[in-house]
């Protein structure tokens, strides 16, 4: 289920004052499916735009983003978030403070029946060893606890691509390698096509098969 | 002295003195004796009255009540939720002057956008009359519009004017909801309105818990609105009890039941208080409006123009047409609406310079966290829980000790009459009661912005408490007590049910003069009395609006805070 990303020769800007800003010009790339991918860059170069432009946030000026069969954006086309099949873990992990950490995960299978939900759910949280915290809330969990649930909700959908923006940067030091590496195991397990953005070098070896870096709104290398 | 520049508090410092303490203790004295005179007065009456009162009068008034409240309740939701999602989610012509334009009818006091709508929406009345024209009738016997003077009407009416308070609360709530939320629940499947079902609604229940609770608040508050429209509430028994029947024990115990809806609805302001934080907790990119076209951004723009429309231009373009009329006469404006106007501005101002001094009181004293921090807080939060009681209950409970206290000093000083009574001073406490918790909470908030290191560097310097509070901190807190001073001046004149029961002989305020007219049934000066008020009270919705949602991430809290009634 998981698929193959494909991204040609994409801008992408926001309507200023004076006419269009571009922030991301002549990006391409491609990613297998199962396979994840490491977009690498100082803040300010354009990864998070990227980044919010597969997941449907940032209108596309021209150019197209493909995941396995389905187009997701042109300049003319817009999928919709909730259509695209994509799932996305936030920077501030943006777990919903109103609901407990297990509802949470069940947030996105709202369609499925309510003993599959359940089971799903519970695998999800074993997966990412919290099976005891479901009935906790956002605020009752540490930050490498909150990371892990933000994991476990955008995988729980089974989304045909996985983003994660700077997903390790709140985390102190010692949690960070830790959880760095749990989650590159996790994502491997699943057969999880994957893109990661983040600034830190380290990190990007730790979780990727393939790296790029960008400067400046461009992609120079994909290896 | 180095020790002050450490964490801990210097306690000398921040301690209020004795003098500070047994004035707030009194403010908050005379908040709780009203309430303890009906709690007196209604166990005092004979049982007999209580089970005429049971079976006759209380349960049509409090099925009135509640039918009301429930409808004022649903439809302030519905329109102060729907439009603050509008403008939040939503970019179309017009967002932004509807924006702050949606404020505008809290201008209108419910009474007077009652009394608007009874002349614009009467049977041979310009709406009306239109749209028997367009539909080609030429009698009131072929068409009409259901009688405003119903239930219907009086939700109507005032949830028309009150929504904004429900609109403020989530705006401000919907403004500071982190993006990425929303975002989270779109990669998870779920639509627009998905996202606003299960996450943005969610999380503002607790502001609109607060907006709701003083939007009915207010409506149980009203008398001139119900009482024009010709529904028998709580409120207009007590008043009619009184007034008519002479029977004041008998509105002691309708006023005591009005105290339970009080205490409710102050318990749920209470509880959507506690939990108002919870949502805006992490400060992080707010959610960008998306750009609606075509027909769409149009249909957007009359949804959130009609409430404005409605609760405020077309009454208030009713008054201005209404009084330019009576002005072109030539006729001038009669001496008796002259003395109102006068009248008017000299209660407002009474009541504003008491109830700021009393608030820098008690907000300076509960701020104190000296030997007794408990005990402050808790009298501060008694003295402004009077914005809570509504007008007529305040003033039949302060009736009692006061027609008391009054006979006492006329036969001490051997004064003919009810000397507090006659001058005003009962009405002027009634409404200082009810407006303190504007200037408590706005000098509160502004103290809490002053750093504690300049009244340590004043003290430092060689001044003392009184003289740091008054060369440091007032000059400081300027500001919030303009702002303040502005929300009781204008609430004090706009202020009808305590004004009608509390008056002095021949006393009447632009308020009283309006409501005398309607209940006449003569629509004479009333129109230009209630655009006199309107005007004033535009000052401090401009007010509002400039300093509420003008980038201030937290404005849930103070927002409805300086805001309320």
């Amino acid at each position: 289920m998981t698929a193959a990303l494909n991204i040609h020769d994409l801008r992408l800007g926001y309507q200023g004052p004076r006419g269009l800003h571009t922030v991301v010009e002549g990006f391409s790339l491609a990613l297998e499916a199962g396979r994840i991918g490491c977009l690498l860059g100082p803040s300010g170069c354009g990864k998070t735009t990227v980044l919010r432009a597969i997941a449907g946030f940032e209108p596309v000026r021209a150019g197209r983003i493909e995941l396995g069969e389905v187009l997701l954006s042109t300049a003319e086309r817009h999928l919709p978030p909730e259509k695209r099949r994509v799932g996305m873990m936030f920077q501030e992990y943006a777990l919903f403070p109103h609901l407990t950490a297990a509802q949470n995960v069940g947030f996105g299978l709202r369609r499925a029946a309510v003993a599959e939900r359940t089971a799903r759910v519970r695998e999800m949280l074993t997966l990412v060893g919290l099976a005891e915290a479901g009935a906790r809330f956002p605020h009752e969990l540490s930050g490498g606890q909150q990371q892990r649930i933000a994991l476990a909700r955008a995988l729980a959908p089974a989304p045909a691509l996985l983003l994660l923006d700077e997903p390790f940067s709140n985390l102190d030091g010692a949690t960070r390698e830790r959880l760095t590496a749990e989650v590159r195991d996790i994502l491997r397990q699943a057969g999880q096509t994957a893109i990661l953005v983040t600034h830190n070098e380290r990190e990007a070896q730790v979780m990727a098969d393939r790296i790029g870096t960008m400067h400046n709104g461009r992609l120079s290398r994909w290896v | 002295m180095l020790g002050l520049s450490f964490g801990r508090r210097p306690e000398g410092l921040r301690a209020a003195g004795p003098l500070w303490r047994a004035a707030t203790l009194l403010v908050a004295l005379g908040v709780l004796a009203p309430v303890a005179t009906l709690a007196w007065l209604a166990l005092g009456a004979d049982l007999s009255h209580w089970a005429h009162l049971l079976r006759y009068v209380l349960p049509q008034a409090a099925l009135n009540t509640a039918v009301l409240l429930a409808g004022v309740g649903t439809v302030v939701l519905v329109i102060g939720t729907g439009c603050a999602w509008l403008v939040s989610s939503c970019d179309f012509p017009g967002r932004r002057v509807l924006h702050w334009a949606l404020l505008l009818p809290l201008a209108m006091p419910t009474y007077i956008v009652a009394f608007a709508y009874l002349d614009l929406l009467h049977p041979i009345g310009p709406v009306q009359g239109a749209i028997r024209w367009l539909l080609g009738y030429d009698s009131p016997r072929q068409f009409r519009l259901p009688d405003l003077r119903s239930m219907g009407g009086a939700i109507f009416v005032l949830g028309f004017v009150l929504y904004p308070y429900v609109y403020m609360t989530a705006r401000a709530m919907f403004m500071t909801q982190p993006a990425h939320l929303m975002e989270a629940a779109r990669t998870l499947g779920e639509g627009r309105f998905g996202a606003f079902r299960r996450v943005a609604l969610p999380l503002a229940r607790p502001a609109l818990a607060v907006g709701l609770s003083l939007a009915l608040l207010e409506t149980l508050n009203d008398i001139g609105a119900s009482e024009f429209l010709g529904i028998n509430t709580l409120t207009v028994s007590v008043y009619t009890t009184w007034i008519t029947r002479s029977d004041l024990a008998g509105a002691a115990q309708i006023a005591c039941a009005m105290l339970l809806v009080v205490v409710l609805l102050v318990l749920l302001e209470r509880h959507g208080r506690r939990h108002q934080r919870f949502g805006s907790a992490q400060r992080m990119r707010a959610m960008q409006p998306r750009a609606l076209r075509g027909a769409a951004a149009w249909a957007a723009t009359t949804a959130a123009a009609l409430p404005v429309l409605i609760g405020f231009a077309a009454p208030a373009a009713y008054l201005v047409w209404e009084s330019f009329k009576r002005l072109r006469l030539g006729q001038g404006v009669s001496q008796g609406l002259v003395h109102s106007l006068g009248n008017t501005l000299a209660l407002a101002m009474g009541v504003t310079v008491i109830a700021v001094a009393a608030g820098l009181v008690v907000a300076w004293t509960a701020r104190s966290h000296g030997s007794m921090p408990n005990r402050a807080r808790w009298q501060a939060r008694v003295a402004t829980l009077g914005y809570a009681l509504p007008g007529t209950v305040l003033a039949i409970g302060l009736l009692t000790p006061a027609l008391a206290f009054d006979a006492q000093l006329a036969e001490g000083l051997r004064l003919p009459g009810l000397p507090l009574m006659g001058l005003g001073v009962v009405l002027v406490v009634a409404c200082v009661i009810r407006f303190l918790a504007m200037p408590v909470g706005g000098i509160e908030s502004g103290l809490a912005r002053i750093p504690p290191a300049l009244e340590q560097a004043s003290r430092l310097l060689g001044e003392n408490a009184g003289g740091t509070l008054r060369r440091v901190h007032l000059p400081l807190l300027q500001p919030a007590i303009a702002a303040s001073a502005l929300l009781v001046f204008v609430d004090a004149m706009k202020e009808l049910p305590a004004t009608l029961l509390l008056r002095p002989a021949n006393f009447d305020t632009l308020a009283t003069w309006l409501y005398a007219e309607a209940a006449r049934g003569t629509y004479e000066e009333g129109a230009i009395a209630a655009l006199a008020i309107v005007v004033a009270g535009l000052l401090p919705v401009v007010l509002l609006a400039r300093t509420q949602f003008r980038g201030a991430p937290d404005a849930g809290a103070p927002l409805s805070e300086n805001l309320h009634p």
